[in-house]
Formats: structure tokens, C-alpha cells, sequence
């Protein structure tokens, strides 16, 4: 057993926390978030010069081959800074087009890791809630083009990205499908999320489509796009849950009531005491969806994926609304940092699957009735 | 970052089964898996048996006669302990006194008592809290004057567990009543059965006998039963109480019940289907499943850090609250499982003196005892709250 990071891990974390300290400060974060874009393309070429896209992609389509640990390491920090820039979009992406693995993911994964496109999985569609195979979008093939018509939305930096990864209806079949933002036929409907992030709805009619693998290529491999985008999204709240805890530690520090800082108070020194054992029970819960996440046993997988995202929803909420809480009224402005956590930390509860869809999803692995132990 | 044990930690493992297997009597092992109430024979036998290969004592260095194991090969036997469904140790003489002993004691008592805890001759308890002093343990009030050769020791300690059985209690007394609170008291090693001792049973809201009363009156306790210096008890009851191990969490148990908690909810029905296929419920158990999943790997991490060289610290407080509220929950959702069954109550069959229960399921007689039990894991060894208070100062800095 060992939970200590590499020396390479460490190096990685400290120069990307450094750019983010100088050049991604809160007050610079929400100009970004005001602005009419959204993101800001600096960021996005410092990210790549950093080795961020390329990290999750494989050494041989130009990546570092960077596992679940590694970017574990890079989402706490996004989420430390409320990073708003389309990268856990572009990332969930590659791993798709990694998994998805013939020769045209291929070439759009080396243009991805180069930072060359953006990348968004289309997981959402009108009144699915948290059901993934909930799925109207439909495939037709027509000589060797094949078209999409349906509706996508809720899609993250959907009108980012170059490329998007489409799941779609193929007579009857989960298939996923590479649609280019440019290709015609698509109605973009962008918008901010009350998180800061972009998101969009996609409407497509008669919309060109490269299918991305062949009929192995269905509903389990969606699925396992998702339990990655679900594993960094627990990582990134790791490391929200640890930056609001120390701000709101320092917070009631600073802040004086009745002539005394209102950290003294023992009701409140319990309750940060709690919001602390919720941040370190999600953080072992994500390490451990991190060992799992890469094991051969789809099942092992699932369990910890649900396991982390149950945990950590449950983490998010209650460090989330007790910090806004112990901020008093400057916690309810939409001026504080803590603010801003809460919020994130409250979407990434309602992303792919909220507290009871991944207890129900846990409890419907076959480990869960397993009492042979 | 690698959450597997090495192919040495596998094989301690499997050595420690194969010993457990083969060693620990079945008898008690299904005592122990039935939550039926051990005797002080169970207790006793069990230690005596380890304590021949030094097992009983797993956290003392060699020279004492510890295996000398590291805190990973510790966890593991905890944990294989846990899971056999073998009795626990108490941590009294091994995990209490004893360190106390290694690092303050003389050497002649370190010479006596050591090798008696360590094959279980000498049984010991603690003479900690009293009436007025709980959390606030420093304001105790037993009082110890010297006499020539020996102490008189008159008062009175409470919540004593298992003292019935006890030899030795190890015990904070004030010996300079004009000093601050924390500086007039001193560390005896006393006697249970030195004349003046009485010992009074407390009744527990299960009905069982497990914590006592120990009054003092006029009881002569030799100078050479001093431990370190006069009035610097306060310093080694510190040192005990700073002595917390990463066991204190017992996820082993919590990992064991767990599978019990299925396997009573798979016999228990809803509307003709097992209650564990019961939305409502299973959500209920897939909660606690996955807090203990992370609790697992939260002790993982802070053994490893013990591995590494660095002590478990105030972390142990934080292994102590979650470690208590699991355990708690688990018991909250067994007896919710059994529906109205919890109303069943026999100590006979609990005793082992009646073969099956007279009122209902024998898997479901225990359970509501049990739950009343454990409402004491979040009050002992330091509250809950007490332990919120260390982190508060010791981790978050307020």
C-alpha cells in the first residue's frame, strides 16, 4: 500500500497549481465567466503546453499515457480553482475515442492530445434525468453516410468543442457516433450554467456522422465513458471540498463576534470538524475509484465508480451548505469564493447521476447481495 | 499510489489465516458471530492462546515479547481477527497500561507485570473516570495520602469495564489537593483484591453486567506500586491516552456485521421479496456499504503513514468518530431489519444458557441489546465531541 504521489505527480501538481495561483485567480476566473466566450483561449494553449491534453491519451497517439491517479492530481486543482475552461469535456473525449480505439478515434485523439480540438461527450438528452440509455436520438445510414436526427442537451462546453461524441439509436442499438461542430445540419444553443461553466443544447437534423467503432462499440462502452467522466468529476470535487474547507476554516478565523473570532465557538469548531471528515471519506472513496477504475472486472469497476459518486455527492452537499452557512451572510453573496464552490459542488452532485442513482446503481451490482464473504 | 498489499503483506495474511483457522475454537468463534455474551473464560482462554506466540501483544516491540510487527501487518491482523469472528483483545493490561509501564516504569515492575499481561495471568482495569470527572478527567478526586511505606487510597472510580474480573487496576489518584488540577495526581498500580475494595456491578440498558463501581476506603497500596514520579500521573495518563492505534476504527468488525446485516435482511421479507431487494432499504445498506469502503481505505491511509514512521496522531480521532458512527449505524439497521422482532429479549439464550431463543429468530434475539450496547462507542474512550475538540485544535488549528 502506498498513497503517495510520485515525484512526477508532484512536479506536474506544483507547476500546474503555480499557473493556476498567477494567472487563474478568482477575480480573473469570473471575468472569464462574464465574458461573452466563457473561456478564455489563453488558458486553453497554457493547458496544452503544460501537458494537460495530452496527458490522458496514449504514448503512441502522442500522450503521456497518464492514468486515473494522474488525473486525479490535475482535477483537484481544476476544482481548487473553479477552472470553467473545457477541459474535463475534452478529456472524457479522448478516453472515449481511447476506448473506442479504430483508426478515425485515432487520428481525432492525436488532435485532441496536441490541444489541436476540443472534444465533448453528448451524455444528456431532454427528460432523461440520470438515465444514460434514456436515448431518442436516432441513427440512419444512407449508402456509407450516416446521419443523425434527435436532440442533445445540458451538453458540457457543447459549443466549445470541434468534435462531438454522440451516442445515438441504431436500429435500436446504442452506437456513438463523431459529429463535427462544423459539419451543417446542427442547431447550437449555448448558454452559461449557474455553475460559471458552459453547456449547450445540440439539435440535429439530417446531421453527418462518423460512426466511432463497429457494433461492439454500444451501451457498455457509453457506460464506461461515463464512469470515467464520473470519476474526475469526483476528483475535481475533492479538491473543491478541500479549498472550501480551508477557506471557511480561515474565514471564521479572521471573522469576530461578541469580541472573539467565531472560531472559538464549539458548535462551530464541530461542525468544520464534520465538513473536514466528509472531505477526507470522499477523498479516500475517489482514490479508491481511481485503483478500480482500470480493473478487468467491469463490475469492480461500476461498484467504485458509484461508490465514489454517491460518497461524494453526499460530501458535496453538506461541506457545501455548511460553508455557505458558517460564511454567514457574505456565504449567500455571490461575491465569495465559497460561493462559487458551493455551487460547482452542487452540480457536479447532479452530473451523471446524483446521490440515489448511484446507491440504486451500487445496490444493483452483483456484489451488493453477495453475503458469502 | 497503490491501494494492494505487497505479495508479503498477501502471504502474513495468509499465514495469520491458516493460524486463526486452524486455532480458534469454533465454539466461541459462533459466540462471537451470534453477538452472544462472552465469559470471563472466553476472554481469558483466548488471550492465554495467543499470548503463547506473543500475538497477544501484536503492537509491543520485541524486546517485550511482541512479534515485532510492522502497522500494516497489524492491520492485517486486526482485520483477520475481525473477520474470523475471533474475540477482541482487551486493551487494558496490553494496550493501556503496559505502554504506560515500557516508558514510565520501574524496572522491576516492568519485570513483573509485562510478561502477566502478556500471557493474560494478571486481568486489569482502568480507574480512570468517577462521578464527577468524565471528559473533564483531570478533576478527579480519589485521593491517595502517603503513610510511611504505602499510599491510602479513599474514594471512589465508575464506568470500570470488566473490573469484576480484574487482578490489577491501573489508577489516577490525587495525591497534592493544592496544586492545579493537572499537577496533584499520580499513577497507582493497585491490587483488586487488597482489603477495602468493593466492587459494585452497573446495569446497563441491555441488562448486562460489563461496567462497574470500584470504591476505596482506606486501602493501603505500596510505595513500589508508584509508577514514574509523584504527581506527574497526569503526563503518563496523557501518554495512554495519546497511545491510540489505528485499530480503534474496527473495520474488520464493521466489514464482518455488514455481511450479517445482508444475510439477515436477505431472510427478512417485504411483501413476500427479501428486504435487502427492497428499494428503500438496500439504498439504506448500499450507504453504509460505501462509508465503509472509505472508511477502509481512510485507515489504510494512515496506517500507511504509521508504516512511513509518522504516529497516528490526532487522525485517530477522526478513525474513532467515523469507526463509532458506523458501528452505530449498523446496529440501527439491523434492528430496523427485524421489524418488530427487536422487542425479543432472552439473556438466557444470550448467556449461552438456553440452546434457542424463546421469543422469535435466534439470528434476531441479540439485536436489540446489541444496538442499546453500542450506544456506549460514541460516549467511551473520550466522546465523540471530546474527540471533535482534538481535531478542532490539533488538525484544523481553531
Amino acid at each position: 500500500m502506498d498513497f503517495n504521489f510520485t515525484d512526477e505527480q508532484q512536479q506536474f501538481r506544483d507547476a500546474l497549481r503555480r499557473y493556476l495561483d498567477k494567472e487563474y485567480t478568482f477575480d480573473a476566473r469570473q471575468k472569464i465567466v462574464a465574458s461573452r466566450e466563457g473561456v478564455d483561449a489563453k488558458h486553453w494553449t497554457a493547458f496544452t503546453e503544460l501537458g494537460l491534453t495530452a496527458l490522458p491519451a496514449p504514448q503512441a497517439r502522442g500522450g503521456f499515457d497518464g492514468g486515473p491517479v494522474d488525473m486525479l492530481v490535475v482535477m483537484q486543482e481544476l476544482g481548487r480553482a473553479l477552472v470553467v475552461e473545457p477541459y474535463w469535456s475534452t478529456a472524457v473525449g479522448i478516453e472515449a475515442l481511447r476506448l473506442v480505439g479504430d483508426q478515425y478515434a485515432n487520428a481525432l485523439l492525436e488532435r485532441a492530445a496536441a490541444g489541436e480540438i476540443k472534444l465533448a461527450v453528448a451524455f444528456h438528452e431532454p427528460h432523461a434525468r440520470h438515465d444514460l440509455f434514456s436515448i431518442a436520438t436516432t441513427a440512419q445510414i444512407q449508402g456509407d453516410q450516416f446521419t443523425l436526427n434527435g436532440e442533445k442537451s445540458l451538453v458540457q462546453h457543447g459549443a466549445q468543442a470541434d468534435v462531438w461524441i454522440v451516442p445515438a439509436r441504431l436500429n435500436g442499438e446504442v452506437a456513438l457516433f463523431a459529429v463535427a461542430r462544423d459539419s451543417g445540419n446542427v442547431a447550437i444553443t449555448e448558454y452559461r450554467t449557474i455553475d460559471g461553466q458552459r453547456a449547450a443544447s445540440l439539435k440535429f437534423t439530417g446531421t453527418p456522422a462518423t460512426r466511432l467503432g463497429n457494433a461492439q462499440t454500444g451501451a457498455a462502452t457509453l457506460e464506461h465513458i461515463a464512469d470515467y467522466a464520473t470519476f474526475l468529476l469526483c476528483a475535481e470535487a475533492v479538491g473543491v471540498l478541500d479549498a472550501l474547507n480551508h477557506a471557511t476554516v480561515e474565514y471564521t478565523k479572521e471573522r469576530k463576534q461578541f469580541g472573539t473570532p467565531i472560531a472559538r465557538f464549539q458548535a462551530l469548531q464541530h461542525r468544520m470538524v464534520e465538513m473536514l471528515i466528509h472531505a477526507e471519506q470522499a477523498r479516500s472513496i475517489t482514490y479508491l475509484a481511481a485503483a478500480r477504475y482500470t480493473s478487468n472486472d467491469a463490475d469492480e469497476r461500476r461498484r467504485a465508480i458509484s461508490a465514489a459518486k454517491a460518497r461524494v455527492g453526499q460530501a458535496a452537499r453538506f461541506v457545501g451548505q455548511q460553508a455557505v452557512q458558517l460564511h454567514g451572510g457574505m456565504g449567500v453573496t455571490n461575491e465569495v469564493a465559497a460561493a462559487h464552490w458551493f455551487k460547482r459542488l452542487s452540480i457536479i452532485e447532479t452530473t451523471l447521476g446524483d446521490v440515489d442513482h448511484h446507491l440504486e446503481r451500487f445496490a444493483s451490482l452483483p456484489g451488493f447481495a453477495d453475503t458469502n464473504v | 499510489m497503490d491501494l494492494n498489499y505487497s505479495p508479503a503483506d498477501n502471504a502474513f495474511r495468509a499465514d495469520i489465516c491458516a493460524w486463526l483457522d486452524a486455532n480458534l475454537p469454533q465454539a466461541l468463534r459462533t459466540k462471537v458471530l451470534d453477538h452472544k455474551r462472552l465469559s470471563r473464560d472466553d476472554y481469558a482462554s483466548w488471550h492465554k492462546l495467543l499470548g503463547t506466540r506473543g500475538w497477544s501483544v501484536v503492537a509491543w516491540p520485541k524486546e517485550f515479547g511482541g512479534p515485532g510487527w510492522n502497522a500494516t501487518q497489524r492491520h492485517i491482523w486486526d482485520e483477520e481477527c475481525a473477520r474470523i469472528g475471533a474475540p477482541g483483545v482487551l486493551p487494558f493490561g496490553v494496550s493501556m497500561v503496559a505502554p504506560v509501564l515500557m516508558k514510565y516504569g520501574s524496572d522491576a515492575q516492568k519485570a513483573r507485570y509485562l510478561p502477566r499481561i502478556l500471557d493474560g495471568t494478571d486481568w486489569w482495569c482502568q480507574g480512570y473516570s468517577e462521578p464527577g470527572s468524565g471528559s473533564d478527567l483531570a478533576s478527579l478526586r480519589t485521593r491517595a495520602e502517603r503513610q510511611g511505606d504505602h499510599y491510602l487510597v479513599n474514594g471512589q472510580k465508575t464506568w470500570t469495564t470488566l473490573g469484576q474480573f480484574a487482578d490489577m487496576m491501573f489508577c489516577l489518584v490525587r495525591t497534592d489537593s493544592g496544586a492545579k488540577k493537572q499537577e496533584g495526581i499520580s499513577f497507582l498500580l493497585i491490587d483488586m483484591k487488597t482489603p477495602g475494595i468493593t466492587v459494585r456491578p452497573i446495569i446497563t440498558l441491555d441488562e448486562d453486567h460489563e461496567v462497574n463501581e470500584v470504591f476505596f476506603e482506606d486501602v493501603k497500596v505500596p510505595m513500589e506500586n508508584l509508577v514514574g514520579e509523584e504527581n506527574r500521573g497526569w503526563t503518563y495518563a496523557k501518554y495512554l491516552l495519546g497511545h491510540e492505534r489505528t485499530g480503534i476504527a474496527r473495520v474488520g468488525q464493521s466489514k464482518r456485521e455488514l455481511v450479517f446485516l445482508k444475510r439477515l435482511a436477505t431472510d427478512q421479507k417485504k411483501g413476500g421479496a427479501s428486504l435487502l431487494k427492497d428499494p428503500v432499504f438496500a439504498a439504506k445498506i448500499a450507504a453504509l456499504e460505501i462509508e465503509i469502503m472509505a472508511l477502509e481505505v481512510t485507515v489504510q491511509r494512515v496506517v500507511a503513514s504509521e508504516a512511513n514512521g509518522r504516529g497516528p496522531g490526532p487522525e485517530a480521532s477522526m478513525l474513532k468518530i467515523k469507526g463509532t458512527e458506523v458501528q452505530q449505524a449498523l446496529t440501527e439497521l439491523m434492528v430496523e431489519a427485524i421489524g418488530p422482532q427487536a422487542a425479543a429479549f432472552d439473556p438466557e439464550y444470550l448467556e449461552g444458557e438456553r440452546e434457542h431463543s424463546l421469543a422469535g429468530d435466534d439470528d434476531a434475539a441479540p439485536l436489540a441489546a446489541y444496538y442499546f450496547n453500542f450506544r456506549k462507542t460514541s460516549i467511551y474512550g473520550g466522546s465523540n465531541e471530546i474527540q471533535k475538540n482534538i481535531i478542532a485544535q490539533m488538525i484544523l488549528g481553531l
